[in-house]
């Protein structure tokens, strides 16, 4: 399990750079989404894998009969989530704005560096 | 210690932008809200300054979550030195906005937007838990993004991509370094962190993980290989934004490179050298960019990104006189960055231009104004007996002693190299004649009344004096600077702070 | 996407998600749940109505624009970790009623604190959503 899953968190951010270095507006945005997800990958990975074992005690205990899946990670993770939610919406919106001053999605039709303000 | 105080820097400009939604498009009275609580911030974080300066360091657990379980806020002369000079650049630039802001830019939430940015600033000084500064990085790049490309014009938007990207990157590597170390000691409080890095065996890939952040925060503090995105958008915003952005987004970066690598991850050989190589031609690069700009906010930019290289170059040389220079350099540089940007816009106002070929005859106008400019320019290059020129000497001292004479030749060009700048720009925009030829500008200044020339000069007056004494009253800011350099070198105080007196068992 | 199946199934889903996203809301104490997932639940239910009935009509429904609920959630969850501080207590400490209430279950700060985040997620989701579709109508 542990294997794949750093195999695949590997794939992610190598596919995940991969786009961000193309030209497309887009492609940079799934860039970062992948990126993140990828990340997102690495704190589960890096918090042990427990299975079947949630953080919830019964109700008629008071603590922890046996070994449990560490919480703190996946309260992490969803902090990650909801946050990269509210930026990817933002980054949406900035792009589709680009898009319509500019009428390119490629990213070295933006040339501000010698166009005045 | 625990103290309820500590929070009110965040909680206080959380509940001002709560407000201020709440009054979305009535400007007159955002104004008037927006100042009077940075006003009462900047008492509320001068108490708290002296409160740790006289009694040590201050924590708070958020919920009574005792450390290291719960989030930790912790109030230490650093912080609480950072949070005093948030709240004194947070006034200058909202009571600059009340009149350097279009009324439509207002309306689409540029108030609550910087209470929440200056919120986002405030959590990340005062907070004790890693993964917390995260989300303080993301509340304070998200704001200001908006900030960034509040109006929507072209070049906005267009700057925006890039620091978009860019900060984006930046949150995901600080992201991966986060899971690593968490994943390495099963902890996320910082001084519960700087126990158990120690007494990991396999320094290499603590290493590693320190580069990880290394890159994360040298992103955000726009060190040399990753500073491209900044001298491409800081440009772009209305100067009032743009004053916060220069002033104090690229100094939360250092603030967490000096916390993370003096708590979490002492500086070794490689680290140090790392760190050094990096402040040298941040410090080169940075200077040579802005020789060959032609506008003021372009020189600007790239002066933040030069003048960065000393404090990295302080925390790379990593003993107590260059840490004290490079806190200095950091109280003198918020301070001044945030002014000359707003010095920037008032020439805007005045100009219609911050072209340099296209400005000029400034002083023959304005000279009174004119000269309270020339004194934040020179304490920027630090003319002595101006604010610049202590945190070098610091600086020159620790480099001497480490024998590091690349980063004294490095110190050395780009003071040079800011001199002559600041000498181009005030021969360019306050001496030459106004060139003919150019279409005339009405000058929006002028026009204004009493009032709003008062709102426009008076935080720029303000922050001049802060920097007058910050040049004059060396003795105090470099007690200070001491003082912050002692706690940084030694986290004894702040770990015991945090966590009592506890030994951690092997 | 206008079928009457979606649209006739819309009406009755609608209610019925929001009762249930306050049921996440209230058990999310103790149990999986909580303000976060209720205000997500919540605002889906609004989105299925979008779907079904058209942004416009949706629009209709909430009378006001979601975007108010932001600052009331802020607000809420402020001042539930305000009101330790008044007893002393640490900022954000949970403060509970001794005696259960029917139905809802334990009363405290912490719940407050739900509340607020479930009117931010309602208000932020909402917001993305109507302004994504509405730059996309802009086009067509």
């Amino acid at each position: 399990m542990e294997v794949i899953l750093a195999i695949l968190i590997g794939v992610l951010y190598a596919a995940g750079i991969y786009m961000m270095v193309r030209r497309s507006l887009v492609k940079l945005l799934i860039g970062l989404i992948l990126l993140g997800n990828g990340a997102n990958m690495l704190i589960f990975l890096l918090g042990r894998i427990t299975k079947g074992s949630p953080p919830v005690i019964p109700e008629d205990a008071r603590v922890f009969a046996e070994v449990y899946a560490d919480p703190i990670p996946q309260a992490l993770i969803l902090t990650a989530i909801v946050i990269s939610f509210g930026l990817q919406a933002f980054a949406i919106i900035l792009l589709k704005q680009v898009y319509i001053v500019n009428a390119s999605d490629d990213l070295d039709d933006l040339n501000p560096i010698e166009e005045e303000i | 210690m625990t103290d309820n105080h500590i929070v009110l820097p965040v909680i206080t400009h959380l509940f001002t932008a709560v407000v201020l939604i709440f009054f979305w498009k009535k400007t007159r009275i955002s104004r008037i809200i927006s100042v009077v609580a940075n006003s009462i911030l900047v008492i509320s974080s001068f108490v708290l300054f002296t409160r740790t300066w006289n009694a040590g360091v201050f924590t708070m657990q958020a919920g009574n979550w005792p450390a290291p379980f719960g989030i930790t806020f912790v109030a230490d002369v650093f912080s609480s030195t950072m949070v005093l000079l948030t709240s004194l650049s947070g006034m200058a630039v909202s009571m600059y906005s009340a009149v350097g802001v279009s009324k439509a830019r207002m309306k689409f939430g540029y108030f609550p937007l910087l209470h929440f940015l200056l919120m986002g600033l405030n959590g990340a000084f005062l907070t004790g838990d890693i993964f917390n500064l995260y989300v303080w990085f993301e509340i304070i790049i998200i704001s200001s993004f908006v900030l960034m490309t509040l109006g929507g014009r072209k070049p906005q938007i267009e700057g925006g991509i890039k620091y978009v990207a860019a900060n984006l990157m930046a949150s995901v590597i600080f992201l991966t370094g986060i899971a690593i170390l968490y994943g390495l000691t099963g902890s996320l409080n910082m001084a519960d962190l700087s126990r158990k890095v120690a007494l990991i065996p396999n320094r290499h890939l603590i290493n590693i993980t320190a580069l990880l952040f290394l890159v994360g925060f040298g992103i955000k503090s726009a060190v040399f290989p990753l500073f491209l995105w900044l001298p491409s958008s800081y440009h772009t915003p209305p100067s009032a934004i743009a004053a916060v952005f220069g002033g104090l987004l690229t100094k939360v970066g250092v603030y967490a490179l000096l916390r993370v690598f003096t708590l979490i991850f002492v500086p070794d050989d490689f680290i140090a050298f790392t760190l050094m190589a990096v402040a040298t031609a941040t410090l080169l690069t940075g200077a040579f960019g802005a020789i060959i700009q032609k506008d003021i906010r372009r020189i600007l930019s790239y002066l933040i990104v030069c003048h960065v290289g000393y404090m990295v170059a302080g925390l790379g040389l990593f003993t107590e006189t260059a840490l004290t220079g490079s806190l200095f350099y950091l109280i003198h540089d918020i301070m001044v960055k945030t002014n000359l940007f707003l010095v920037s816009g008032l020439i805007y106002k005045i100009k219609g231009t911050i072209k340099l070929e296209q400005a000029g005859s400034l002083y023959a106008a304005y000279p009174k104004l004119s000269l309270l400019m020339a004194l934040v320019l020179f304490s920027m290059v630090g003319v002595p007996p101006l604010s610049g020129f202590w945190p070098k000497i610091y600086l020159f001292q620790a480099a001497f002693a480490a024998h590091s004479y690349t980063v004294i030749g490095a110190i050395i060009v780009a003071s040079f190299f800011t001199l002559y700048i600041t000498a181009k720009l005030w021969a360019e925009v306050f001496w030459k004649d106004a060139p003919t030829g150019v279409a005339r500008h009405s000058d929006l200044y002028n026009r204004m009344n009493h009032y709003g020339k008062a709102l426009l000069v008076t935080p720029v007056i303000l922050l001049a004096i802060v920097t007058l004494y910050i040049g004059l009253g060396a003795e105090n800011i470099a007690r200070v600077s001491v003082h912050i350099a002692q706690e940084l070198m030694d986290p004894s105080p702040y770990i015991n702070a945090v966590l009592g007196e506890v030994v951690l068992e092997p | 996407m206008k079928t009457i199946i979606l649209k006739t199934a819309s009406r009755y889903l609608l209610p019925l998600l929001l009762l249930f996203s306050v049921f996440i809301l209230l058990r999310g104490h103790y149990l999986p749940g909580g303000g976060f997932v209720g205000g997500l639940v919540a605002a889906i239910s609004f989105v299925l109505h979008a779907f079904a009935n058209g942004l416009s009509n949706t629009r209709l429904l909430l009378k006001y624009h979601p975007r108010i609920l932001i600052p009331i959630g802020l607000g809420l969850s402020l001042l539930s970790g305000f009101v330790p501080m008044l007893f002393g207590e640490p900022f954000m400490k949970g403060l509970w009623f001794p005696e259960p209430l029917p139905v809802i279950g334990m009363v405290g700060s912490a719940l407050f604190f739900d509340i607020g985040v479930y009117f931010v997620v309602i208000g932020v989701t909402l917001t993305i959503l109507f302004t994504i579709s509405e730059t996309t109508q802009l086009e067509e």
